[in-house]
């Protein structure tokens, strides 16, 4: 990575991002043609293509699977545009092996044949080189039987559950455990808690979640006991009697994985039966900048939520991202821990294509692991021979505009691990 | 010849005809894997759209609930190939090999008992017919006994979708939960994945459709047929007249039932997976819309109206990634303000007329070309429920057009 140019290291000038956000057609203006062009002659289609994929001396194609339309289309508009926000930097600074990338999008549609539907068509018709893509984990296990089926590549943004692992994903997201011991170690060490109420929507991710959760309470790290552990289907509104029961067990830390819709009205719902930060200890894993938008920073501030990466992180890299991203979303847009994840996705795939020498999917896989990025917002960043990532775990505390304080961070990057012995 | 195309006119099999040739021979001739598989998946809510004709356009029974049935077929049929999948080699990951991953993720630890049954090929596909469609009979038999329908009915399917889906996600230890049941592969260690096996399930996907349609059109034109329309209209005068309405509606509801479950596991052996989001309200209604804009009188039409609206789906969302929602609307609004009676209505509207003068000359001998604009040949007998004998066909009421299949 050392001798590549970048432009979070090298910001560009006002004129130049203005040209980026003007999209393609702006870009012939600044590529440097003859350089490009230059080194796609070093790497011969035919040499970096033997396996049929839309790739050609000038142009390599890639898909983007996401929801723009449906019920998850405001969680995955970050990753939507992270994603392209990192294409059009690429293409700024002339492509991946002198190749520009062009995207072709596909709307998900929240709907998981959909997403099978769709991923099929960018791999059997349009041969796109990688796809960056997908969300839930619903959407994931649906097209992953079809990336490994066609051999695609795909590059997943999002923390996830783990009990999963492919020769065809890339997951630059948190597996469960990355994200979970930290937490619960700073809760226990930090904040004295000794006893734990777990709560998450009912599904597979917080349940898996909880399992590695009190697996690491009870017996592996003995940090002290669950007192209640209670699920709520998606979109559940009323938590009422969940309320009644933290009441009840007076526990020291709510350890809280709600997603979606129901966040707004969790949090809300403890605000107003007066659990609030000062009275009561809660670390979340489930909410970013993104949900806090929902939520109403006044509704969660104090609260503490654990995620890899905040927009207020103090570094060269993320001041240069959040200020790209802002220059091309508008000010008012927050860049959650999964929108940086989508970010490190095109990057992390274009390190990859230039340490292969080549765009075929088995190279890519082989040469996946031990892939680094310095320019990762949420600083240096590896990729794991299992195709997942090395990354810090990092806790914030809500402010009321809605942003997080960083008050602690894992000293080490964190390996991960998706199929963690002993929590199973 | 001539009694051939009599028979044909009459009994609307040129329409199905049509639409085997476009199905079995035009869309594998023209279209690559990747779409010919799409229709597939598309043809697998056609067989919904059938049921519904029957249903809905002849029994008069809106469900909103098709999506039960057709999900119901499909879990069974995942069920079956999930157990395939999971075999001891390939799970030894997990903490206990041997059983679906979704199980282990939940820490359940051996097959429940009700899973066993789905080991076995013969008995799994006995599931796909008979669960849904004996749930459809419970429903069915508790609602209509009791003469609750029209809107009621609709909104108590409404709610069986709804406890369905939160059963299904709840219970995600044995069901999969919201992520469904994913990864399947082989049938008895025939890999449904392969090209060649896309091109054999397509063909069997369009052999059952097609042959779906004909069980309906035997059944639109015997006496129950007659019957079912005629309750459509006057419930109370079939009532009077002695026959027990409600177990025909029961029957008509069960047949839907039965035709969802086979596209369900059809869509299953097609897509590879399943899940709840097939399951719910929105699909359902969905559902519904095929065979509105097909024409809900029309069992082909049924059929146009799926393709087109998940033709319409794909191309629009492929096209148009951002607006591609709002045409879909437009779509739908479009059909039904200016062809309430769907694609159907319009054939039998303004192309058949067209058609009847052109084909006037030499159709001339034979009076029993049925054509819209042809008067009944016998008056309704009023009060009495319309005779056995097929001469009623044409005696059908006002707005009911596109019964020629």
């Amino acid at each position: 990575m050392a001798d590549k140019k970048d432009p979070i290291q090298t910001p560009l000038t006002d004129e130049q991002r203005r040209k980026v956000l003007m999209g393609m057609a702006a870009m012939p203006a600044m590529m440097m043609p003859g350089m490009a062009l230059a080194q796609a002659a070093q790497f011969p289609t035919a040499k970096v293509n033997t396996t049929k994929l839309a790739v050609t001396d000038t142009e390599v194609v890639v898909g983007q699977l996401h929801s723009a339309t449906g019920t998850m289309a405001i969680s995955e508009t970050g990753s939507i545009q992270a994603e392209q926000l990192a294409i059009d930097q690429i293409n700024a600074m002339g492509g991946v092996l002198g190749r520009k990338i062009r995207v072709i999008k596909e709307d998900g549609a929240s709907d998981w044949p959909t997403f099978a539907e769709k991923s099929k068509k960018l791999l059997v018709q349009d041969k796109v080189a990688c796809v960056f893509g997908c969300w839930t984990s619903a959407s994931r296990k649906a097209v992953l039987p079809i990336f490994e089926k066609e051999n695609g590549m795909l590059y997943y943004p999002t923390f996830y559950e783990g009990l999963e692992q492919s020769k065809n994903v890339i997951y630059t997201g948190q597996e469960a455990t990355q994200q979970i011991l930290y937490g619960l170690d700073w809760a226990a060490k930090e904040k004295k808690a000794k006893t734990f109420f777990l709560v998450g929507s009912d599904y597979i991710w917080p349940r898996t979640s909880m399992k590695i959760a009190r697996k690491h309470i009870e017996s592996v790290a003995k940090l002290g006991k669950v007192a209640g552990e209670e699920y709520y289907p998606l979109g559940h509104t009323n938590f009422n009697s969940l309320i009644n029961k933290i009441k009840l067990a007076k526990p020291d830390c709510i350890f809280a994985a709600v997603v979606g819709g129901s966040n707004v009205a969790f949090y809300k719902q403890l605000k107003a039966a007066g659990i609030t930060a000062d009275k009561q200890f809660l670390l979340t894993i489930s909410v970013t900048e993104d949900e806090v938008l929902g939520i109403g920073g006044e509704n969660i501030a104090g609260f503490y939520s654990s995620m890899k990466y905040f927009q207020s992180l103090d570094n060269a890299n993320n001041k240069a991202f959040v200020e790209a991203f802002k220059k091309a979303y508008g000010p008012k847009s927050v860049i959650g821990d999964v929108t940086q994840a989508g970010y490190l996705g095109p990057w992390i795939w274009k390190a990859t294509v230039e340490k292969a020498g080549s765009f075929d999917v088995d190279k890519i896989a082989a040469a996946s692991g031990g892939i680094e990025l310095k320019t990762a917002p949420e600083g240096y960043v590896k990729v794991h021979e299992n195709h997942h990532l090395w990354s810090k775990a990092r806790i914030g505390q809500a402010q009321l505009d809605g942003q997080f304080k960083v008050v602690a961070e894992s000293p080490e990057l964190i390996e991960p691990n998706p199929f963690p012995k002993g929590y199973q | 010849m001539d009694s051939i195309k009599s028979w044909l006119a009459r009994s609307g099999m040129g329409s199905v005809l049509i639409l085997a040739l476009i199905i079995v021979v035009v869309f594998p001739l023209t279209m690559d894997l990747f779409r010919l598989n799409l229709v597939g998946k598309y043809l697998t809510y056609a067989f919904v759209a059938v049921g519904l004709v029957m249903l809905w356009g002849y029994g008069g029974v809106l469900s909103l609930g098709q999506g039960v049935f057709f999900g119901l077929g499909g879990y069974m049929m995942a069920m079956f190939m999930k157990l395939e999948a999971s075999d001891p080699e390939t799970t030894k990951i997990q903490s206990t090999p041997g059983i679906p991953d979704f199980m282990d993720w939940n820490q359940i630890t051996e097959l429940p008992l009700w899973w066993e049954p789905f080991r076995h090929l013969p008995l799994a596909l006995l599931a796909v017919l008979l669960v849904p469609t004996l749930l459809a009979f419970i429903i069915s038999f508790a609602m209509f006994r009791r003469r609750v329908g029209g809107v009621y009915f609709a909104i108590i399917t409404q709610a069986v979708c709804l406890i369905l889906t939160v059963l299904i996600v709840g219970q995600q230890g044995y069901t999969g939960g919201v992520n469904g049941i994913t990864d399947l592969k082989t049938i008895l260690g025939w890999d449904t994945r392969t090209d060649e096996a896309k091109y054999v399930l397509y063909f069997l996907n369009a052999g059952l459709l097609i042959a779906s349609i004909l069980l309906c059109r035997w059944i639109q034109l015997s006496k129950l047929g007659t019957l079912l329309l005629a309750m459509r209209d006057k419930e109370d005068r079939v009532r009077f007249s002695g026959y027990d309405v409600s177990m025909f509606k029961v029957f008509a509801f069960c047949l839907a039932a039965m035709l969802s479950a086979i596209g369900g596991a059809m869509f299953v052996l097609q897509v590879g997976f399943m899940s709840p989001s097939l399951v719910g309200i929105v699909p359902s209604i969905e559902m519904v819309i095929f065979a509105a804009v097909g024409g809900r009188m029309s069992l082909v039409g049924a059929v146009y109206g799926a393709l087109l609206v998940n033709f319409g789906k794909t191309y629009f969302s492929e096209s148009f990634p951002d607006l591609w929602l709002f045409l879909m609307a437009a779509l739908f609004i479009g059909v039904v303000l200016a062809f309430p009676n769907g694609l159907a209505g319009l054939y039998e509207s303004h192309v058949k007329p067209r058609l009847g003068k052109r084909k006037d000359k030499p159709a001339a001998g034979t009076d029993s070309t049925p054509s819209s604009d042809v008067p009944p040949a016998t008056p309704l007998h009023s009060g009495a429920p319309h005779g056995g004998k097929p001469l009623a066909r044409t005696a059908l009421p006002d707005g009911v057009q596109g019964t020629s299949a």
